[in-house]
């Protein structure tokens, strides 16, 4: 599904404290697989998955995906394979509120408003109808068992159950590929195995999950198609079966 | 198209519930933002009110009215001079105007008396305007009494009130006949306060004034633009004085504005990002903020002007009153009519909606471009 081709990325290009976060990186992320990257702090996965996730782009080296929803490209001709390197921005989030589901290591919820509220953020300006998200968040609350949440602020949630709504959230535009960094930093080990339950859950929708991790939870789980392990922006290990 | 309208929809949606969660912070701005247009759109209610009914009033005003002068002092002027004036090639018509002011000491008021002698009632009988007739508390059919020139009372029956229109200059009239006049102020039978001339093509009035100015020594033709002029620099004037006022309470707000609006919190900024990961476009987040800022904006904008109509034509702008009139007791119960310009009030707006529009947009451009992935690290 996404092709990643000697990619690097460097931050403060041309300034003395230019930093090399991922150096030459081959990757290839295949539909319907549970990608796990691990390695040591610093060595490049939140960099890797941005780039992944389409949130920011390479200094160098290219990036294809293959076979994503887009609105930009006429229907039918379903993308069959689309650099993103020279994509400008407006298509990138695009292609991101489409395809792509996002879990952060600090759940990254607006506080203030309602769980339902942060639930159906990401679909407000995909222009879709507000009784039809609204409805399909109603059932992820149901499925991941927060109903009773529904219009509580987030703020007053526990940790586990802002995870949920963190997920819930992530699978509202009912995404192809889901991301996540560090899911189970802020959970004690039942909830990290309760989500790695989740996580199968997902796999058996036939959906794509890229996760980053050092929680050995998440790394060693039997259901890792491919764990890739990172080192100084390098993949040291492809993780091949 | 349903997606346009959708997407508008759903972010205006969370902009009222992103007001509404920082509530103390935008109920007050919103208070003190109506507050601010409430006084310039009274400002403009009133000063365009009052301009009005000036020149309602000024409408029928003569072409040329000339006075006598005596060493600079007016004086009563000779009716004699009337045929020779009449004489003047592009005259049509030439009226003696007799009328005075009448100070009435019990009501503690002033009165401009004058001769009509087109309404046609006999001696005995007035016409008043609203003012005399709220001051002395009579209506039509009552009858009242002014102290005349010999030290005794002369009756005087109100046949009418004059009517609501043009209230403010007329209001404290008197409208009598001759006979009355010359009774009460001991008017001489050959003179008259002044001369009305009626000129055929206004062209000339110029001319003929200089011709008038030359026949009759001592005499002042007064124009009735210049009159008009007089007027609307009295009301322009006054008026000034308010706007500098008012604009220094504007400046203030919009320094008030941009505090509160651009000075964007963590919270935010944070917000902003998180918003942009999960899928938002800078567009989309200008949107937000626009409708944050309109939201805010336009109801002050609505609440503001709606509150200065209700003070300048319900409750007779009692805060600007003592400024832009005052000069006599009988004016400040006046009421004026209802009228809007529309020109001056979009003016308003956008002198109020767009600064604060942009205010809340343009320091969020800044946050919203930065990139996405910014939330990943926070
Ligand atoms: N915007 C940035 N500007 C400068 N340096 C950056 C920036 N973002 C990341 N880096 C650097 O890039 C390197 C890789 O960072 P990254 O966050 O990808 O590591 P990581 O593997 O996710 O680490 P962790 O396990 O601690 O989350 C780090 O040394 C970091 O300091
Ligand atoms: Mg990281």
């Amino acid at each position: 599904m996404i092709e990643m081709l000697e990619v690097s990325k460097s931050f403060n290009t041309g300034k003395p404290n230019e930093f090399l976060a991922l150096d030459k990186v081959n990757l290839v992320i295949r539909r319907g697989e549970l990608t796990i990257l691990k390695g040591p702090s610093g060595s490049g996965k939140t960099t890797l998955l941005s780039l992944v996730g389409c949130m920011n782009r390479p200094s160098s080296g290219r990036i294809k995906l293959h076979g994503v929803r887009t609105s930009f490209m006429a229907q039918g001709s379903e993308a069959e394979s689309l650099d993103i390197s020279s994509l400008p921005e407006r298509f990138l989030t695009e292609i991101r509120r489409r395809n792509f589901g996002f879990i952060f290591q600090q759940f990254n919820l607006v506080r203030g408003i309602s769980v339902i509220e942060n639930i159906t953020l990401p679909a407000f300006p995909t222009g879709e109808n507000y009784a039809d998200f609204r409805r399909r968040a109603a059932g992820l609350l149901e499925q991941f068992g927060i109903s009773r949440h529904a219009d509580s602020k987030v703020e007053w949630l526990s940790g586990g159950e802002m995870q949920r709504v963190a997920i819930a959230r992530a699978l509202i535009n009912d995404p192809e590929l889901i991301i996540a960094d560090e899911p189970t930093a802020h959970l004690d080990s039942r909830l990290s195995r309760e989500f790695m339950d989740l996580v199968a859950g997902f796999r058996k929708e036939g959906r794509t999950v890229v996760i980053a991790s050092h929680d050995p939870i998440v790394f060693t789980d039997p259901l890792a198609d491919r764990v890739i392990e990172m080192r100084d922006g390098q993949i040291v290990d492809q993780g091949q079966p | 198209m349903s997606h346009f309208i959708n997407r508008q929809r759903n972010v205006l949606d969370f902009a009222i519930s992103s007001l509404l969660r920082r509530r103390l912070k935008n109920i007050s701005l919103l208070l003190l933002y109506t507050l601010i247009v409430a006084l310039v759109a009274s400002l403009i209610f009133f000063v365009q009110s009052l301009k009005r009914e000036a020149a309602l009033l000024l409408k029928d005003a003569p072409d040329i009215v000339v006075q006598q002068l005596m060493a600079g002092r007016h004086d009563l002027i000779k009716t004699s001079n009337m045929e020779r004036i009449a004489a003047i090639r592009g005259v049509t018509e030439v009226a003696p105007r007799q009328w005075g002011y009448y100070f009435d000491p019990v009501f503690g008021a002033n009165y401009t008396v004058m001769v009509d002698t087109a309404l046609g009632y006999d001696s005995g009988n007035a016409i008043i305007g609203q003012g005399v007739a709220r001051n002395q508390r009579i209506a039509a059919g009552d009858i009242f009494t002014l102290r005349n020139a010999q030290n005794t009372p002369l009756l005087l029956n109100v046949k009418e009130v004059l009517p609501y229109e043009s209230e403010l200059l007329a209001s404290d009239m008197i409208l009598m006949a001759p006979r009355d006049f010359t009774l009460l102020f001991g008017f001489p039978e050959d003179a008259a306060t002044d001369l009305a001339v009626t000129v055929a093509n206004p062209r000339e009035t110029i001319t003929i004034a200089g011709k008038i100015a030359e026949m009759i020594p001592n005499s002042r033709p007064i124009l009735k633009s210049e009159i008009l002029r007089t007027y609307d620099s009295i009301f322009d004037w006054r008026g000034g004085l308010m706007v500098t006022i008012l604009l220094i309470s504007i400046l203030s707000f919009v320094i008030f504005a941009w505090d509160k609006a651009a000075g964007l919190s963590a919270e935010e900024k944070r917000e902003t990002g998180i918003l942009k990961s999960i899928g938002w476009e800078t567009s989309d987040i200008l949107l937000l903020k626009f409708w944050e800022g309109s939201a805010v904006s336009l109801s002050a904008f609505l609440l503001g002007v709606a509150a200065a109509y209700i003070h300048v034509f319900f409750f007779s702008a009692p805060l600007f009153a003592p400024v832009l009139k005052g000069w006599s007791v009988l004016y400040p119960a006046f009421r004026l009519k209802p009228h809007i310009d529309l020109y001056q009030l979009s003016t308003l707006f956008f002198l109020t909606v767009m600064p604060y529009t942009a205010a809340t947009i343009l320091p969020s451009w800044l946050t919203a471009t930065t990139d996405a992935d910014s939330a990943m690290r926070s």
